[in-house]
Order: C-alpha cells, then structure tokens, then sequence
C-alpha cells in the first residue's frame, strides 16, 4: 500500500521515523524535573533510614536509660554530647536517633496504609460514579458532599476519643475519612475519558462493562490517580501527627513524630533539638511527598501528551 | 489610493521545538489588491494558518518572524512596535477564525462586543458605535439585531456566531480581512451561505480577502487567485481559471485528482492518492519538499532549492523543475496525473 | 467459528432494520425549570440490505449519529423496533450484536486508546468475543494490519506516534478483524488531509468488495457520497426526508432542503461561484420542532398547508420523500 513506499530519493520518509514512544517521552520529562527527582531521592532516602532502622541503630527506641536523660545532639557545644547518641537522647534517656529512625517506620506505615484505604474508597466510587454517571452520579456527589461538610480533626478526635486510640484505630478513622479528593478527582477524570471514542467503541466491540473499566478506562486515568495518592499521603501524615500531638492518636511510647514532639513541647525552651528534629524530619518527609506530587502532575499532564 | 491592499515578500516563520528549528514558513511571498480574493490553500502543517498571524502579528510568543517587506496599504508593518499595530489590528486589517465560539467571549454581550470592537479604533460615542453594529447585523443577514445585540455568545448557533464574528470584523472598514478556514466547521448548508455572504461584502466594500482553507471546492467557487502551500513554502500560485484547468505543480495535480467530483468523477474508479506523507518541517532541508512523493521526481529535483518561477499560463508561478512538461500532461488528459 | 457466524451465513435479508424508531432525551434546564425532550430521532424507517452502501446525509441538529447508535445496539429506541440480522435488538446481546455490526469514527485522535498498543487495540473485539483460539489472535492481528495497509512493525507503538491516515487504518482494522457485516462509518474521512481522505476511501472501497461488507456512510459531503453509496437517506431533525438511489438524487432531488444541500456541494470548478441557497437564517434546533413540515421555516417554496400538516412519506418505486409538493392535491387527511 502506498504508504508504505520508502524514499525515492534516499532521504527515510517521515513515517519511517516515528515519533518517540510516549514511554521514551515520559522518561525525558522526567529528567528534566528536578522537582521530581529531589523529592523523590527525599522520599526513597526516608524509606530506606525507616526499612534500615533495626539494623543502623544499637539501641531499643522503648529502652529509657534515666541515667542518660537529655543528652544534646553532637553539634551542640556541650561537654555531655557524645557520638554514641548523635541526635542526644530525650527525657526519658532514650536514644533520639532510633526514636526518629523507627518514627518514621510509623508516619510512612500510616500514610500509606490510610492512603490505600482511601484510595480504594475513593477510587471505586468516584469511578463509578464518572462511568455510569446519573442515578449513580447523584448518590455519590450526595456522600461526597456530605463527607467535605464534616470537620475531619474533628470527627477523628471524636470517634477516637470514644473507641480508645491506638496505631490501628488511627489508620482506620483516616483511611475512612480522607477519600474524599480521590473520589472527587477519579469522578472527573472518569467522566472526561468515559466521553471519548474509544469507550463507544470498546462497547460497539462488545466489551463487558469490567472490562471497559479496567482495560480501557484504567490505564487513562491512573496518572490522576497517582498524583492523588501522593497528596493524601502527606496529608495522612499530617493528620497523624497532629492527632498524636493531641495526645489522641498513637499512644506512648510508640515512637511517633507527633507524639515526639508533643512530649518535648514542655522542654522546649530548654532542649529545643527535642522538638526540632522530629519537626524538621516531618517537614521533609511531607515536603518530599507533595514535590514528587506536584512533579508527577506536571510530568503526566495532558498537555504533555500528544 | 493604490489598489494594492497588502504585500509580502519573503515571509519566514520559524519556531524553536525541543528536536530543533521547525521552519513553519519558508520564504513566501503574495499580494492582495481592494476586490480581490486570494485563496491560500493547503493541509494541516503547511504554514498557511502561521502565515495568516504573521501578516497580524499573533504568533506565539516563541515564533520568530522575518519578512524583507509586509506592507498594509503601503504601510511597512514589520518594525513598528507592539502598540502600532495593536492600532491597526482590527482596524485597518482584520482576521476571521475557524472557531466562533472562542474567539468570541462568551461572558460579554455580542453588542457590547461589536461597540468595543469600534469605539477601540474610533473616537465616536457609544451610540454611534450601536447603529453600526446593528447596521452590520443586518447586513450579514442576522433576523431581529435588536434583540442580538443584548444575547451572549452561547446563546446564537455556529453559523450566526460567525456571522456576527464578520461583523465585527467589518466595524471599522477594514481594507483587508483574513479569514482562516471560516467555514470548516459549520454544516454545508451554512457554509454556502457565509461564502456567499463574504463574496458580496467583499465586492461591496471593496476590500481584500485573503482566504486559508484545505478545500478546493471553495477554493475554485471564490477565488480570484490561488497559492498553493506545502510543507512551508508557496508552491504554485496563479489565478483561480489557470489553477484549477491546468495545474502545473504535481503537488497540485495530485490534490485535484484526489477529490471527488460528482458528475465528473466516475463511480467504481479508485480516487487518485498521493503516496507517502508531508515531511518534517524540521532543520535544514533543500531541494524540492515535494520529492519524496512526486510521481515525476528525477535525481536533479533533490539537489539545489527549486524557486518559484513563471510557468503554466500568464501571472502564473511554479516551483518546479520539470513543470512545462507536466503542463503538457495535464492540459492533454488529467487523468494522467491520478496518481 | 461459534454457531453465531454460521447463522450469519444462512439469513439473508436486511442487516438492519429499523422501523418507526424514536429516540428522545430529557433535558434539563436547570433545578426550577421543566425538562424539555429533544426528539433526536423521530420516526425513521430504514433498512439496509447486504452489499448495499447506504448514505446518511444531513446536518448538525438531523440525529444522525443518534441513529448510527441506536443501529449499533449502544442505544434502545424510545419507541419503535431495530432488528439486527433478523431479530429484534431488544433480544441480542451486545456480544452478538458487535458481531454483525461494526463502527468507524471520525475522529483519529479520540478513537483509540492511547494507553494501548496498536497491536492490543485491534485485537480487541477478538478478546471481547472471547473467541477461542488465542494463539491465532497476533498473526490474524498482522495479517488485517496488512490487509489494511500498516506496517506490521507498528504492531507495538501507540496511537500517538501515528498519523491521522493511520491511526484511521487501524480504527477500521478493529472494526473489520471479526468480520461483521455491516460497517457503520461516522464521517471516516472528515478529520483527515484531502490527500489522506483519498486513500482511506479507496481502501473502504476495496475492503467491501474483497470482504463482501455493507456500508452505512454517515457523511455531510456530498461529493463522497456520490461517489461510494448505492443509495441516499437526507435526514433533517430527526427524520429521513427524501431517500433515493444515488444516481436519481443527485441528477434530481425532490425535497427542497435535498435541493438545497447539493446546490451547497462546491465542486472544484472555477467560475460558477457560490449559489445562494435562500434558506433564511432560522437554524435546525431539535428542543424546537416546527410544526407541520419540520423544514418549513427555511423552505424557498413553502405553502401555506406546510405549517400545519406533516407531510406523509411519498413511496415511489425505490424512493421515497416527505414534502407537500408531491402530495396528491386532493387525498383524504389522514386520521391523526
């Protein structure tokens, strides 16, 4: 057929050079964010500090050593500073770095477990709803609505004030409270793709609606879908530490970044490396998190798609 | 008054993409005079719709324009600065888009789009300003102008919106209106009666027209004379009788066999096709853009730069190496050319 | 091949059929206002025989695509009957329905997945069928990409390093591999460069002949029309007006507004100018049916019985139009 005839004067016709896959695009671009790789490279350095920190630090984060109470961090000039407790210890003789290294364990175990749970809530129904749209639509927009007119703080507050405050109880009363943007987001992502060709004609082929919706719905709205996750992360994080620093999320003496810094905030004039590191520890962990987000967007951006 | 509306002489557009310079306009040159219609014909990427913001300077920001001459009115327009031709943009020169919906905005009311549109340009009050509005409604044949001149812009259909988007191109007598692919997308029906409507405004006003399409049917029915772009540059130009009875490009030749043409084109027989696709506009090339897919191409076509040159009948260009024998072809049989 | 296509093979009447069929929407204008119905299509008769190329003419506002859906099975008539292969729609499943019948869009850039492989999309309706043999699914895959004119080493790129004419290609690849036997095709050229349309068309023109294939050409330009379809069907709001052989309609349309779209066509002849339709400003607007003929506003020989009296549809041989100019002066009013 004639467009397949190659170059009758030696030069490769147009078609013979394809334009780059959009895989090979998607790389590029994502080299060239260097929002995306610093929070990223963040992000993979607390993962891999949280996955390690059984094995870096020789101490117990629960073993309190009175005797050792609040020694200061090594760049404090201080005669009690000492390197075998480099970020000092804490008023009850515990050894800070492990506190902070197995704290972290504990926000990216909430962050992502919450966010999954969220995420499954808020995808599925969003999704549906975009997809089949109508009666559906409706009932779902009616439980988003009602969703975004509660104060989540305050709802979780309540709820764990009632049924006792524990990791799991944390993980749960957030998972089951944050779906609301993936909801909102996949609701809206769904029903642009829903509209276009390619679904009529998958149903003119005679696709099964599960079908439609994982292999044809799916893969066009998933980049959505992962730059919301990213988000809810942080913010689960966030609301965990917050829950924690009110005394009603996770209980002591887990090492949580919140409660760390709920307990050193008596000591705060005194010792501020007690709340400082676990402060600006959470601060890169959330800062990281929304950067790989925010990189994520603009990396999959529709624009950026042909 | 000279006749001659608008000039351009070696037009170049080029345009800085991540895999290098796209070169969007090479080197194209044409004029209009008052009455007159020239058609700029092409497909997708060839160049004519960035020639069109070249002449009224919206390009985008990263284009860069170069031209040995752009005259309005004999008015040099490449040097004058941004507020100059904010001046005359509207003014003395016009331009009609594809889509009426966004070129029009759709939080004002279409009368007080038209107002704006003069009292821009004109120092005349307001009310002035509404009589000619509602003189031009009428004129482009929109049914009760009083009370459209109050609607807003989602509430008329495709084919008035574009109607009133030529009033208001016409607010302040323009000498010269661009129009790109006015017509693409409105119903057929529509779009016989907006071409019809232009062609009297235009005789009546005697101004210039310069016409962008990809179709040949309107191409033939209104205009005056024809260029002919592909891939950056001017290929064939000459008057709309001489194109289309004896096309001397192969390019041209081959878009006209292409097409079907009831009553003429016989049922059951293939379309002429032409093999291959439009080259990449990217870095330096020369010889023919065409080479790759002409049916008459020879070695010596890839060599040098083919320039436009006299040929076919009079006022007539073409650039082509072997275009008296091709003219020859296509004088005797048309058919020969299906490719 | 399941017992499905060996029915395929035995009836031979109508692919399609539809009769009477009406489709209408409820639109809402907003919390406090009354919906309004738009009748997109209202009451059509239609019936598409094998190798048959039928067209479907007729502007924005005429439900023609709402039609092309409804032939396709995505949508159940309001009222009235579709068969499909001799049996009523109402009781095929979309699986067999998408067996017989197939689409083509007009649109290159939104009619394929962009997150699939060439290869994957037009193995797609082979997967929906579940059809038996899987490992046949990549050589039958190559061999209609071959068919079709695509390089069999674009098997796995993605739409987006494909041009328009190709991506086209592998839209009627996808519609083509199960073998129906009528293709719907909405407007397949429209989208695509001059030079491009030509090819897709002469394909469309080979693939029939070679396949046995039924066309249903929904298409605003007339002059492919004349040139492919057997027969013509002009819609306007939402119902066929005149209906023809090609050859008849084109040489001598009987409804006006038939007269009006093919004085629109613009063949590339220098010197005949545009014509002047006359139709009036009024546009077709479906939330507004006009009363009596639907086309009276814009008719250049409206009489005064047009604005009241729907026109009755005029059988003569194979064609057919609605319009009080062929009425007979003196025929009984017909109970409503």
């Amino acid at each position: 057929m004639a467009e397949l005839s190659a170059a009758r004067t030696g030069i490769p016709s147009a078609e013979e050079i394809l334009a780059p896959s959009p895989r090979s695009l998607l790389r590029r671009r994502i080299f060239h964010h260097w929002g995306l790789i610093l929070g990223g490279a963040i992000l993979a350095a607390i993962v891999l500090m949280a996955l390690l920190a059984p094995f870096v630090s020789p101490f117990d984060p629960y073993d309190q050593q009175l005797g050792r109470k609040l020694i200061p961090p090594i760049w404090h000039a201080s005669v009690k500073a000492t390197w075998i407790h480099p970020l000092g210890t804490d008023h009850l003789g515990r050894d800070y770095l492990t506190r902070l290294l197995y704290g972290a364990q504990i926000s990216l175990l909430i962050g992502v477990s919450a966010m999954i749970i969220s995420g499954v809530i808020g995808t599925t129904i969003g999704v549906l709803a975009g997809y089949f749209g109508g009666r559906v639509d409706m009932i779902v927009t009616f439980i988003i609505t009602t969703r975004l007119s509660m104060p989540v703080v305050l709802v979780a507050l309540a709820v764990v004030s009632i049924i006792g405050s524990s990791l799991t109880v944390v993980i749960w009363v957030l998972g089951l409270l944050i779906w609301d943007r993936f909801a909102v987001v996949m609701r809206s992502a769904t029903q642009q793709v829903r509209v276009r060709e390619f679904i009529i004609a998958a149903q003119a082929v005679g696709c099964s609606i599960p079908r439609i919706l994982f292999t044809e719905i799916a893969p066009n709205v998933a980049n959505h879908l992962i730059v919301v996750a990213t988000l809810e992360m942080a913010h689960a994080i966030l609301l965990e530490a917050a829950l924690s620093f009110l005394g009603l999320g996770v209980q002591p003496p887990t090492p949580s970044w919140g409660l760390m810094i709920s307990e050193a905030k008596g000591l705060m004039f005194f010792d501020p490396w007690l709340i400082s590191i676990p402060g600006v520890a959470l601060f890169l962990l959330v800062l990281s998190i929304n950067m790989l987000g925010d990189g994520l967007r603009d990396v999959t951006a529709p624009e950026n798609r042909s | 008054m000279s006749d001659r509306v608008l000039t351009v002489e070696d037009l170049k557009v080029s345009l800085p993409v991540p895999a290098g310079k796209l070169r969007a306009v090479q080197g194209v040159s044409f004029h209009v005079d008052r009455g007159e219609t020239l058609c700029i014909v092409g497909e997708s990427g060839c160049g004519k719709t960035l020639t069109a913001l070249a002449v009224m300077d919206l390009l985008p920001s990263k284009a860069r324009r170069l031209a040995t001459r752009l005259e309005l009115e004999g008015k040099e327009l490449s040097d004058i600065g941004e507020r100059a031709i904010a001046d005359i943009r509207g003014n003395r020169m016009a331009m009609i888009f594809q889509e009426p919906m966004t070129s029009l905005n759709p939080a004002y009311t279409i009368g007080n789009q038209l107002e704006e549109a003069l009292l821009r340009h004109r120092r005349i009050g307001r009310k002035q300003a509404r009589e000619r509005a509602l003189y031009l409604l009428d004129r482009v044949g929109i049914p009760s102008a009083e009370i459209r001149l109050k609607q807003y812009p989602h509430q008329l259909s495709g084919g008035l919106r574009q109607r009133v988007m030529i009033a208001m191109a016409l607010m302040c007598g323009p000498a010269l209106i661009l129009a790109d692919e006015p017509t693409t997308a409105l119903d057929v029906t529509i779009q016989a009666q907006i071409l019809h409507l232009l062609a009297e405004l235009q005789r009546e006003f005697a101004m210039g027209l310069v016409l962008i399409t990809h179709d040949l049917g309107i191409v033939a029915r209104i205009a005056t004379r024809v260029a002919v772009m592909y891939a950056g540059q001017i290929v064939e130009t000459g008057t709309a009788e001489a194109i289309f009875s004896a096309p001397a490009h192969p390019y041209t030749c081959g878009l006209l066999a292409c097409i079907p043409v009831p009553g003429k084109t016989q049922r059951g027989h293939k379309l002429g096709t032409i093999p291959g696709m439009v080259p990449s506009l990217i870095g330096d090339k020369h010889g023919c853009r065409f080479a790759g897919r002409c049916p008459f191409v020879i070695a010596a076509c890839g060599e040098s730069e083919v320039l436009l040159e006299a040929g076919g009948g009079p006022g007539q260009l073409v650039r082509c190496i072997r275009h008296t024998e091709i003219a020859g072809l296509t004088a005797r049989s048309p058919e020969a050319v299906a490719l | 091949m399941s017992a499905l296509t060996t029915s395929k093979a035995v009836y031979t009447g109508p692919i399609v059929e539809a009769r009477r069929i009406v489709r209408s929407f409820s639109v809402s204008r907003g919390l406090f206002k009354r919906a309004r119905t738009l009748r997109a299509v209202d009451g059509v008769n239609l019936s598409i025989r094998p190798g048959e190329v039928v067209a479907l003419v007729g502007e924005s506002g005429s439900g023609k695509t709402t039609l092309a859906r409804m032939l396709l099975g995505l949508l159940p008539p309001s009222s009235g009957e579709i068969r499909i292969g001799g049996q009523a729609s109402a009781t095929l499943a979309r699986r067999q329905i998408a067996a017989l019948v197939q689409p083509v869009f007009q649109d290159p850039y939104s009619s394929l997945n962009p997150r699939k492989s060439i290869g994957s999309i037009i193995a797609l309706p082979l997967r929906a069928q579940q059809d038996e043999e899987p490992a046949t699914w990549r050589s039958r895959v190559e061999e209609m990409m071959d068919r079709v004119g695509l390089a069999r080493r674009l098997y796995d790129n993605f739409p987006s390093q494909l041009s328009g004419g190709q991506r086209q290609r592998v839209a009627i690849a996808r519609a083509l591999i199960n073998q129906p036997r009528l293709v719907i095709c909405d407007e397949p050229t429209s989208a695509l460069d001059v030079s491009v349309q030509s090819q897709i068309l002469n394909l469309l023109e080979d693939l029939r002949r070679d396949m046995g294939l039924t066309y249903l050409l929904i298409s605003h330009n007339l002059a492919v029309v004349e040139h492919m379809a057997t027969r013509v069907a002009v819609m306007y709001l939402g119902r066929i007006v005149e209906e023809a052989e090609t050859a008849a309609l084109f040489h001598a349309p009987k409804h006006p507004y038939s007269q009006a779209l093919l004085q629109s066509v613009l063949t590339p002849e220098p010197g005949l100018g545009v014509p002047d339709t006359q139709l009036g400003a009024a546009y077709p607007d479906p939330l507004a049916i006009p009363s009596g003929c639907r086309f009276h506003p814009r008719c250049v020989r409206v009489m005064p019985r047009c604005r009241t009296e729907v026109p009755p549809p005029v059988g003569m041989s194979t064609a057919m139009v609605e319009c009080h100019l062929y009425d007979t002066p003196f025929q009984p009013k017909a109970p409503a």
